[in-house]
């Protein structure tokens, strides 16, 4: 009777697992080794390891780890400073409250912002720069994306300060050490953890990022998402836009274990 | 601030307040302008209601409008209750080896790129003969919410004393009665915030709809990609505006969900959601 009520339950779910989670990755695997024209061969594995992917790949993952960084820069003091504000929560959720609005419609917002009569061209030209080309430049790309993802950065560093034992910090106070020591030595090695799980939840969407490449970047920019999506949707050659998935999740793979994944439910960024 | 005696206080309002600011200049930039005779994205010249007028006007926006909202409801919907079966089922497993495969593979389409979602679904619909259109896009989207849900409930299940269900069957309640009327009111909080989670997931979704959408079909974020490639119109403004004032509604109204479940015990998280 328990048995048979646990099938009932593990049905639908199960359903779910095998359709929509075991199936895509094992469809992606087959197709990459079919060529465009249908021929079962191992030639798409071959074009990745030439000079123009490699690049690609190059290329993306120096662009993520670019964002990343920023990312990190701007988020750790901001989330330091967010505990210590008096309504933390309050201001925790303002600062998140951007990344609940539609991406497509701040990378829209940027394109006015940045484009060549926007506000940001209007300020250097006052301050005395003049007005630049800002939009389909680099800049542009790791400042939209930057943008973007803070907030993703923030949450897992905020909740990772706000476990930490402040008794810590005046300990290592009281023993002498230097307000950066106790950072240095005390909070930031307690704190890794949500800096790990924020470098993920940032470095694995930023290596596939493929909509702001397009209008922010121009097409300037291709990372391994462009390249998935031009292959699917533009050159209909899905066994290359495959191999490419095959590279792209056994990279995710890798970061997952390198940054001690598992615990993938602290983050929901997609 | 400045009346305060302590410096470093006044450098974290300063820090804080930038970081504010940088992060609401697009949003309320793209709310001004929505306000813009002129047409476009810079130099106001005078107070109009004209394009949120054209929103309305515009058919083929309000039935993407629509379609979009049916999207979101019906995928919350059904992916909240394969959710919530699936972390009942988690925790009836008995092997700790079983329950934490299932979590893991649960987990896989949270930490997967959209791009990687949306192309292996392309190649399932195919590989099924699925048709691209409403099915395909509600089927993703169903199938993306699922984990999210699972995720909300689990924790909610797993504080559950198991002596209320035993107390239950004891007083004579059937199975069925047990679910209905001690597991899901119990769970009801993590029901509603998985719920929630899903339909903002569902409104965000921008990629893997962009892979399964085919021709005739369109959602609003697919919608706001093609028109944003072709240049600037105020009736996206208008139109973003509106859509930041549904996402104020739902977020405050994730946090208050929030708030009630961690006043029934559960630490507060707020999550980001795309």
């Amino acid at each position: 009777m328990q048995y048979r009520a646990r099938n009932i339950y593990l049905i639908p779910y199960a359903a779910w697992i095998v359709l929509f989670v075991v199936a895509p990755i094992v469809l992606i695997a087959y197709y990459s080794m079919f060529d465009i024209d249908g021929v079962l061969t191992l030639d798409n594995y071959r074009r990745f390891f030439t000079p123009v992917y490699m690049g690609m790949t190059a290329r993306s993952f120096w662009y993520a780890f670019l964002i990343t960084l920023f990312s990190l820069l701007v988020a750790y003091p901001t989330a330091y400073l967010l505990t210590k504000t008096k309504h933390k929560q309050l201001w925790l959720l303002l600062m998140i409250m951007p990344s609940w609005m539609n991406l497509l419609l701040k990378a829209y917002a940027f394109i006015g912002m940045f484009g060549t009569y926007g506000p940001v061209n209007a300020l250097l030209g006052a301050v005395g720069i003049g007005t630049r080309q800002i939009l389909f430049t680099d800049f542009s790309f790791i400042f939209v994306a930057v943008y973007i993802f803070v907030p993703f950065m923030i949450l897992p560093i905020f909740n990772a300060l706000d476990e930490l034992n402040p008794s810590l910090v005046a300990a290592a106070r009281d023993l002498g050490a230097s307000r950066w020591d106790t950072f240095r030595r005390v909070v930031f090695p307690l704190t890794i953890s949500g800096v790990k799980s924020g470098c993920r939840a940032v470095f694995i969407p930023t290596l596939s990022l493929f909509m702001i490449t397009r209008l922010i970047a121009g097409n300037r920019v291709i990372t391994l998402g462009t390249a998935i999506e031009q292959h699917f949707l533009v050159t209909q050659d899905w066994g290359m836009g495959s191999t490419i998935a095959v590279f792209l999740i056994i990279a995710m793979g890798l970061i997952m274990v390198l940054t001690g994944g598992g615990e993938g439910g602290k983050q929901h960024v997609r | 601030m400045s009346g305060n005696p302590k410096k470093p206080r006044t450098a974290v309002s300063i820090y804080l307040v930038a970081v504010f600011i940088v992060l609401y200049a697009p949003i309320v930039y793209l709310a001004y302008y929505s306000f813009n005779s002129g047409g476009a994205m810079h130099s106001f010249e005078g107070f109009t209601l004209e394009w949120y007028g054209e929103v309305f006007q515009d058919t083929r926006l309000v039935i993407i409008l629509l379609n979009t909202l049916a999207i979101a409801l019906f995928s919350a919907a059904i992916s909240t209750m394969i959710g919530v079966a699936g972390a009942i089922a988690i925790t009836h497993v008995r092997s700790k080896r079983f329950s934490s495969a299932l979590l893991t593979l649960n987990n896989v389409l949270i930490v997967s790129p959209d791009v990687i979602i949306g192309a292996s679904f392309l190649i399932l619909f195919a590989a099924m003969g699925l048709n691209l259109g409403f099915a395909s896009v509600l089927i993703s989207h169903i199938a993306f919410s699922v984990p999210i849900v699972v995720l909300m409930v689990l924790p909610k299940l797993q504080e559950m004393s198991p002596t209320l269900i035993y107390a239950a069957r004891d007083l004579g309640a059937t199975r069925w009665d047990v679910l209905t009327r001690v597991v899901v009111p119990y769970i009801s909080p993590g029901i509603f915030a998985g719920f929630f989670m899903a339909l903002t997931y569902s409104l965000d979704d921008f990629a893997v709809t962009f892979f399964v959408t085919g021709n005739g079909f369109s959602t609003l974020s697919v919608e706001i990609y093609s028109r944003a490639r072709q240049g600037i119109s105020l009736t996206i403004n208008a139109l973003s505006t509106l859509i930041f004032l549904v996402t104020l509604v739902l977020a405050v109204g994730y946090y208050v969900m929030n708030a009630r479940v961690t006043a029934q015990g559960r630490p507060a998280r707020v999550e980001a959601g795309e």
